[in-house]
């Protein structure tokens, strides 16, 4: 047994929600208890998804285990079926299930329904989220893709894979490799899973390569493909300037063209805001980075060679890719922290003493609680990380934002020198901080009115049980009620009184 | 088999007066009983709930209790990993050494609560023994008791249901056959605080809380004891206290100022309270009441109001929206209905109202697409899907997170309901 309050993945069943949501005429049939739907809330309220996600739960509950849950799974499937009609049906099982041994995927098979059943076995006692992400698009990828039946054209094309639903700021990579891409003249193929149906699937073998966006996910189908099809796939994720153009060199590589033109015309404003005199402040700022594999490993990148960082601590909670970030990190002269236990990470960061961390919704509260400036990189998100204006993280465009994103916590340079000059003015004092971080402002004195209404001590101590982000409200306005009406003292039933005065 | 066992779409079969009731099976869209760990555990200070189930569990529980899980909450999950299913032995050894990491970093904890799951029901870990042993081990210290919260046992509210009727056998005997009124079900301290008041100002007393503030201050109960629930979802926990012999004085739900009045009036009927005394308690809070919600009622009067099941409290709400504000209630979506405890809320619904038990969820959509009410009190996996669909909604948990109970809180309680019209009203785009 593991001891957990905060899970950095869920189980892996969600990963295959991840994916089943991210795709279009796909349907996931999820042998689960009655409670497990609240996974649909990820979807429907941090993404804030138009539709429920397609999935069909067989909420058994205990007086089903009696033996008809697999009855239950049966008419699940075949309800959804009819209702959704989708091109082909995801079968598998939550963790409970996973101990009644049902078999959901033999027994979809046994009901001959007009459409494929590909099922999906996750093991959830051993693996995670991403596990059973990238695990779900391996098996629809086997079940559906053909090799490729149309001659290569004179165009190169690719597939992109790894997007899904839930994942930090997909959605808008997607749009900038694409934009890269087209620049390239390479054509794109099909996009998967995000977007994509199980037809578009089958097409996979048309492309002359893949390009992997997001190899905790996709990285497994790549592999697979590239035995099966012969398709290469890219290496590096395009995240930070410098990776990017790796990306566009390794793209072009595999594509047989030229990306010198595209190169030479590189659209970053990063580099230069990086060299330009109000970043010298930035020199040498300590950082600790922590995420998923993937964007940690091109955060400490682009914090070391492109804002002239000092990374004090790199780390993931993914033990799939722990290998790549331990070489990552030791290239940095640092020992990789690999661990899905916030504590350990708390630990490690009040260790390292950043001046600031990048990582998940987590660090981003652990920053808080030290006073530490922190900028977000990687999944787990919260609802403020699907953002609605375009912020990729890949691409050309997605160094802009990392480079505005990372260095807002911070104070600006100007900002900083200002401080130091003024830092006995009462505006300007030490513990002004930066303003994200939520530092109380210096109290303003308050006006002491002439003619102070006294509370009485039951009413005062009501008043504390208001939350304190409406008390001030609740306060002026029971002292303006009884003003208004002549009361010395508020009471409790004055208090009272003056809430629903004010009700109305 | 076919999943819905009942088609609740046509009311007609019921009598005169008498609110329709459905039964209907199939996909739920529901919380398990893990939830009710979120609110349960601000309440009861100086206890612990420690889930044993799986990685789904913690995520859940992540998933419900949004940033307080950065707030050194009091509760976590021993998550289950392939080596315990291999040996039920080793899993409470695992257990056991969890408990004592938690309880040595923890010293402030008098009660640990061992959390049932799915995985954990369906392995059979023995989670009774294992608070007894463990009891053994950590008293005089931390008392470790037992419930189950698992997904095929609860729904949502009936986690707490479950950890009161945990708690029932740790209260103490009343030293003598005296009367005592004992409010049962977690209430925002502000909401208890104003029922103390008032009960006091009628006579009535002692009165205890269950669950109380602190685990070492459980209220006593005996024959002498006669309980009152302050929420609808309290099924085992009402048995466990008549077993006790205790016993239920029946009343609508404190929701809104009739709800709230004929409550308090339950109660004070049964001590033998005075007209007079109870006029002078309750009036003016209940005038009050009134007047904070009739400004609302303009804004709801006539408009038409549908509930998915969430928490049992949907027959409650729906009499106080249709009697206080004037609103239609269509379907009353309710996980179960208890028929007893719920008897004197029905009897106050309008004739004809359809009530529907369990869930179909796609039909229920079907039907609530078809109906178009102007308002649906949904879940937030069904909430935004629905919006988008042009369909106005109040997110459900809201209503079990936020004081709603007793007279000070009627307005705050209508306005839940009256924002997402005001919103809907406001927006230009
Ligand atoms: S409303 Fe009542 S009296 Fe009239 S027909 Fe129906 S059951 Fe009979
Ligand atoms: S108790 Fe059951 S329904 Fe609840 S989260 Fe755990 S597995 Fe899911």
């Amino acid at each position: 047994m593991q001891l957990a309050v905060w899970t950095y993945e869920g189980p892996p069943h969600v990963g295959a929600m991840r994916v089943a949501t991210a795709m279009e005429g796909l349907h996931y049939v999820l042998h689960a208890p009655q409670g497990d739907t609240y996974a649909d809330l990820l979807f429907t309220m941090i993404e804030r998804r138009h539709r429920r996600p397609p999935v069909t739960y067989t909420t058994f509950q205990a007086r089903d285990l009696g033996g008809d849950t697999a009855e239950l799974l049966k008419a699940a499937a075949l309800d959804a079926v009819a209702r959704f009609r989708p091109q082909a049906l995801l079968v598998g099982a939550s963790c409970t299930a996973e101990l009644i041994q049902d078999d959901p995927g033999g027994l979809a098979r046994t009901l001959g329904l007009p459409v494929p059943v590909v099922p999906i076995e996750l093991p959830s006692y051993q693996r995670k989220e991403n596990w059973g992400a990238a695990e779900t698009l391996y098996r629809l990828v086997r079940a559906f893709a053909q090799p490729r039946s149309t001659p290569r054209g004179d165009r190169p094309t690719c597939n992109i894979l790894g997007p899904t639903a839930l994942g930090f700021r997909h959605r808008d990579d997607l749009v900038e490799i694409r934009g890269l891409l087209a620049r390239l003249g390479v054509d794109v193929n099909v996009v998967a899973p995000l977007g994509a149906t199980p037809a578009d699937l089958a097409r996979l073998g048309e492309a002359d390569f893949n390009v992997v966006l997001y190899p905790e996910t996709a990285g497994v189908a790549a592999e697979w493909l590239a035995r099966t099809f012969d398709q290469k796939a890219t290496t590096v994720v395009p995240i930070g300037v410098g990776a990017t153009r790796d990306f566009i060199a390794e793209v072009a590589g595999l594509a047989s063209i030229d990306a010198r033109p595209i190169l030479a015309a590189e659209t970053s404003r990063l580099p230069w805001y990086s060299r330009s005199v109000d970043s010298n402040y930035l020199t040498g700022k300590r950082v600790f980075v922590f995420g998923d594999a993937t964007h940690a490993i091109a955060a400490a990148r682009v914090a070391a060679k492109e804002l002239a960082f000092e990374v004090v601590g790199l780390g993931t909670y993914s033990r799939e890719q722990a290998r790549d970030v331990r070489a990552a990190a030791r290239d940095l002269g640092l020992e990789a922290l690999i661990s899905d236990d916030y504590l350990a990470v708390e630990a490690a960061i009040a260790a390292a003493q950043p001046e600031l961390v990048l990582g998940t919704q987590m660090e981003r509260h652990i920053a808080k609680k030290l006073g530490i400036p922190c900028a977000v990189i990687s999944a787990p998100v919260h609802v403020q990380d699907f953002p609605a204006r375009h912020s990729p993280q890949m691409g050309f465009e997605g160094a802009n934002v990392l480079f505005d994103t990372w260095v807002h916590p911070l104070m600006m340079g100007l900002e900083e020198h200002l401080l130091r000059m003024f830092r006995d003015d009462f505006e300007f004092h030490d513990e002004a901080g930066a303003s994200h971080l939520g530092a109380a402002p210096a109290p303003v004195p308050v006006p002491v009115a002439v003619e102070a209404v006294r509370w009485a001590q039951d009413a005062e101590s009501e008043l504390r049980k208001i939350p304190f982000f409406v008390r001030g409200k609740a306060r002026r306005n029971t002292e303006a009620f009884a003003a208004e009406r002549g009361l010395a003292t508020i009471t409790l039933e004055t208090l009272y009184d003056a809430k629903a005065h004010f009700a109305r | 088999m076919t999943l819905a066992a009942a088609s609740p779409a046509s009311p007609g079969a019921a009598g005169c007066g008498e609110p329709a009731v459905a039964k209907e099976r199939g996909q739920r869209e529901v919380f398990c009983g893990l939830t009710g760990i979120v609110w349960l555990h601000r309440k009861i200070q100086d206890a612990f709930f420690l889930v044993v189930g799986s990685r789904t569990c913690a995520h859940l529980l992540q998933s419900a209790a949004g940033v307080m899980i950065f707030a050194e909450p009091r509760f976590a999950t021993a998550i289950i990993e392939e080596r315990d299913l291999a040996g039920l032995a080793d899993a409470n050894e695992a257990l056991e050494q969890i408990v004592g990491t938690l309880l040595a970093r923890r010293p402030d904890i008098r009660m640990l609560f061992l959390v049932g799951s799915c995985p954990s029901e369906v392995i059979k870990l023995d989670l009774a023994e294992a608070a007894r042993r463990l009891t053994r081990r950590h008293l005089p210290q931390v008392r470790v008791l037992h419930y189950s919260g698992s997904g095929i046992e609860t729904t949502f509210t009936e986690g707490e249901d479950a950890c009161l009727a945990a708690l029932v056998p740790e209260l103490p005997a009343a030293r003598d056959d005296a009367p005592a009124l004992m409010v049962v079900g977690a209430l925002a301290e502000v909401v208890e605080d104003q029922f103390r008041r008032l009960f006091a100002a009628m006579g009535i007393g002692p009165v205890g809380f269950l669950p109380p503030r602190l685990s070492t201050d459980l209220p006593a109960v005996g024959p002498g004891t006669r309980f009152l629930m302050a929420q609808p979802f309290l099924a085992g926990t009402a048995r466990a206290l008549e077993a006790r012999g205790a016993r239920l004085v029946p009343a609508p739900f404190p929701l809104g100022a009739e709800g709230t009045t004929l409550w308090l009036r339950a109660a004070a009927d049964d001590w033998g309270v005075t007209p007079r005394a109870f006029h002078e308690a309750t009036a003016f809070g209940e005038q009050r009441a009134r007047r904070a919600l009739s400004a609302r009622r303009e804004r709801l009067h006539g408009l038409r109001v549908g509930f998915f099941p969430d928490s049992q409290l949907e027959v409650p709400l729906a009499r106080f929206l249709a009697r206080e504000l004037g609103m239609v209630p269509t379907e009353i979506g309710t996980p179960y209905l208890h028929r007893d405890h719920m008897a004197p809320e029905v009897a106050l619904l309008p004739p004809g109202t359809r009530i529907v038990e369990g869930q179909h969820v796609e039909n229920q959509l079907d039907r609530f697409r078809a109906e178009r009410p102007d308002l649906t009190v949904c879940g937030l996996g069904l909430a935004n899907p629905l919006e988008a669909e042009g369909l106005a909604t109040k997110w459900s948990i809201e209503l079990v997170f936020s004081p709603i109970q007793g007279y000070e809180q009627a307005g705050d309680l209508a306005e839940l309901f009256v924002r997402p019209l005001a919103r809907r009203a406001r927006l230009e785009v």
